[in-house]
């Protein structure tokens, strides 16, 4: 029986409670965010300068919003400025603050087949795509990055919903395992820059394609109303928004790096 | 053994026992009174088992009631039975002999000191610590015994409790039996063991194709059996 | 083969320099894992017993169901007790979503079935052969469970330990209603999970091995403590 004593001694001293840290709050961000390293960047110093631990709840823009509706985070950090504006406007959150954008790219094989690379705008790198039915890996998960790639679709004059599943294939899962699918595929994939900058399981991949306005990706910061949902922390939400909307915040979103690139331009505004 | 008073007689009264369809044993009237050694003989296949069985409540009659003198939940507590096949729980001998106390509410440490002392009775001593899995066939009868008899019961049900066991087994178990049948406990004993019959009875019930064909002092029925089937049984014919 | 030896290298350097970020995320996935299945072991067992002991009209039912739970996909799991335990859901109030604690119950909702299942199985064996011995000697119920629970020791540590693996290398459930937060919820699976997705095979590689090794050891550990598998000995 002392051995079970034993056995239970070291299974309770296992439970030992996690330190309720004195202030926190839940937050919802999109994989795009959170794989571009800046999460990693900012959390330090929202410790130091607010006291504030922010957990982070990494998902697609779809999820992120469900979150947000549901009362179970306290504020998301998304991308995709429609469905944001139907979230305020249905008064599951306050208001949408505007933080900071990056861009979208055309990743494919090195090789090229289609010819994206030369492309004059989006719409027609994606229309080249099309064309030379080469293999393309989507998202499929109705993320912010999933909605984009749709309008571009419809921008270049296809059906997004009717492209031939024979090369367009969805992977119905987040942005590394979409590039990921891709990388085994040597299929072209639309992905947000900083994604694929830090994936590292490049294989034969390549930037093809970037720098159309339409591929600048807004993210934007939104509270979860406290009306709708009494329990949210609003205190701290509202504090978190004043933070990465100043100037100290802003100036890191500005100058974080990856391999030399910069990721974000901040552009948030003042109220 | 005052409150053993009580419990007999078990009165039998058309009692039948049916598998499906068949009547494997019945209809029994019978009526057995407090005292001594009741031998249950008869061929394989009559009945003999499940007679024990009925008497201790594991078997059902469809037909007739057994009726102890108390009710069943004082009756059966005060019963023990000793399998066929000695059933050998995954424990150490002592702990097996021990059990039934514990389940009866004795703390472990008082439950092992009486086993030992019963460890020491059945001569099981050499292997009280072994895991009872790996005793000897007549160990483990043995232990049957032992795990029986500790809760000093009033009633003691033996089913062919020397199957199997050499010469010196079989007699260490009988003087067991004769022990505690001097000391008041009532037994019942089923064997095709015509020696052993003899040696242990003070009546013999005689059961053939499910059917009590002579209950007789011991003496009487060996010397002057009353049916022609239990005088080809005790001359070793087949019966059929 | 590359990403493999990759893999290894980056477990052992991560259990060499006793890695923070490891052992915090390793005692975490222990922490919640052994919590479940004792709490699953003290449901899943007395159960099964009972299960084995209980002749009622829905049994064969029930035991039919229980098998099936076993196959229980932890992705609807988690999607259950996610819309259960969101603020929107009717345990909402208990703001038990994206903690530890729901990734417990999760863990216990996908490992109980196992233990229950494998449970009544071991006890049915056991049962048959005391089952006269039992009755005979007027057993309680509950004296019956107990005494098939101690004495199929042997079989139901197996059981048990099965319910422990499923459980430590189980993400689908605890993803959802973890949520994989940072210091808060994040164990090896889903931090494999993660870093599958940054497609960074290496660290994941050597992070699911750290998991194996973990497994293996919490059996060894158990194994040896119980001594069960010393010759003649149940």
């Amino acid at each position: 029986m002392t051995k079970f004593s034993a056995i239970f001694a070291v299974v309770i001293s296992l439970f030992l409670p996690v330190v309720a840290a004195a202030d926190d709050m839940r937050m919802a961000v999109t994989t795009s965010f959170h794989n571009s390293g800046l999460a990693d960047v900012l959390l330090p110093e929202i410790k130091k300068d607010l006291g504030l631990d922010v957990h982070l709840l990494v998902v697609g823009t779809g999820q992120a919003l469900r979150l947000g509706r549901a009362g179970d985070v306290d504020a998301i950090l998304v991308h995709s400025r429609k469905a944001e504006e139907e979230f305020v406007e249905k008064g599951f959150g306050t208001h949408r603050r505007e933080i900071m954008y990056n861009d979208f790219v055309v990743i494919g094989p090195s090789a090229d087949p289609a010819g994206v690379g030369g492309a004059k705008s989006a719409a027609a790198a994606f229309q080249k795509i099309a064309a030379a039915k080469t293999a393309f890996a989507s998202r499929g998960d109705d993320s912010g990055t999933h909605r984009k790639e749709r309008s571009l679709w419809n921008a270049a004059g296809l059906d997004d919903a009717g492209l031939d599943t024979g090369w367009y294939r969805a992977s119905g899962s987040g942005m590394g395992a979409t590039l990921n699918m891709a990388s085994a595929l040597n299929a072209y994939v639309f992905a947000d820059r900083a994604s694929w900058l830090n994936f590292g399981n490049k294989g034969e991949l390549a930037l093809l394609f970037a720098g159309d306005p339409v591929l600048f990706n807004q993210y934007a910061y939104i509270q979860v109303s406290p009306t709708r949902h009494p329990h949210v922390k609003k205190e701290q939400a509202a504090k978190l928004e004043e933070w990465l909307a100043g100037e100290r915040a802003q100036q890191l979103i500005g100058g974080s790096e990856i391999a030399g690139e910069t990721l974000f331009t901040p552009n948030a505004q003042p109220r | 053994m005052v409150e053993a008073e009580a419990l007999f007689p078990v009165v039998l009264d058309d009692v039948s026992v049916y598998r499906k369809q068949t009547r494997v044993l019945g209809p029994l009237n019978i009526r057995f009174e407090q005292t001594g050694c009741t031998v249950l003989m008869g061929p394989n296949g009559a009945g003999k088992t499940t007679f024990l069985r009925l008497l201790h409540g594991l078997v059902r009659p469809r037909e007739g009631k057994v009726v102890w003198a108390l009710p069943p939940e004082q009756t059966y507590a005060r019963q023990s039975f000793v399998f066929q096949t000695p059933i050998v729980m995954r424990r150490t001998v002592q702990d097996n002999i021990a059990y039934p106390l514990i389940v009866r509410g004795a703390g472990k440490r008082q439950g092992r000191q009486q086993a030992d002392e019963w460890i020491d009775r059945v001569g099981l001593a050499h292997v009280a610590h072994k895991d009872a899995g790996v005793i000897s066939g007549g160990e483990r009868q043995k232990l049957a015994l032992a795990r029986a008899l500790i809760t000093a019961p009033d009633v003691l049900f033996l089913d062919e409790p020397s199957t199997n066991l050499d010469g010196a087994s079989t007699r260490d178990i009988e003087a067991l039996i004769q022990a505690v049948v001097r000391d008041g406990t009532r037994v019942f004993l089923a064997t095709h063991d015509l020696g052993q019959a003899r040696r242990l009875a003070d009546n013999i019930l005689f059961i053939h194709h499910g059917a009590i064909l002579e209950h007789a002092e011991c003496d009487a029925f060996f010397d002057h059996p009353a049916t022609p089937e239990a005088r080809s049984f005790l001359r070793g014919d087949i019966l059929l | 083969m590359d990403s493999l030896l990759a893999g290894l290298w980056a477990a052992i350097e991560l259990v060499v320099t006793l890695d923070p970020d490891l052992v915090e995320i390793t005692l975490r996935s222990l922490q919640v894992t052994v919590t479940a299945v004792v709490i699953a072991a003290f449901i899943g067992l007395p159960l099964g017993a009972w299960l084995t002991l209980t002749r009622f009209r829905l049994r064969r039912v029930t035991v039919a169901v229980l098998n099936a739970l076993m196959g229980l996909p932890p992705v609807v799991v988690g999607l259950v007790l996610y819309v259960l335990l969101s603020r929107a859901g009717p345990f909402g109030v208990l703001d038990l979503l994206f903690t530890p604690t729901a990734m417990v119950i999760a863990q216990i909702v996908i490992v109980t079935p196992i233990v229950a299942s494998l449970c009544h199985q071991a006890t049915r064996e056991l049962w048959f052969l005391y089952h006269d011995l039992l009755i005979s000697m007027n057993t309680t119920k509950w004296q019956r469970i107990r005494t098939l629970l101690w004495d199929g020791r042997r079989a139901l540590l197996t059981a048990v330990l099965t319910g422990f693996g499923r459980a430590i290398g189980e993400v689908g459930a605890i993803m959802i209603v973890g949520g994989n937060i940072d210091h808060v919820t994040r164990v090896l699976t889903t931090a494999i999970a993660l870093e599958v997705g940054k497609g960074d095979f290496a660290l994941a590689l050597g992070l699911g091995l750290v998991l194996i090794a973990l497994a293996v050891l919490i059996n060894l550990a158990i194994h040896s403590l119980s001594r069960t598998e010393k010759e003649g000995t149940w």
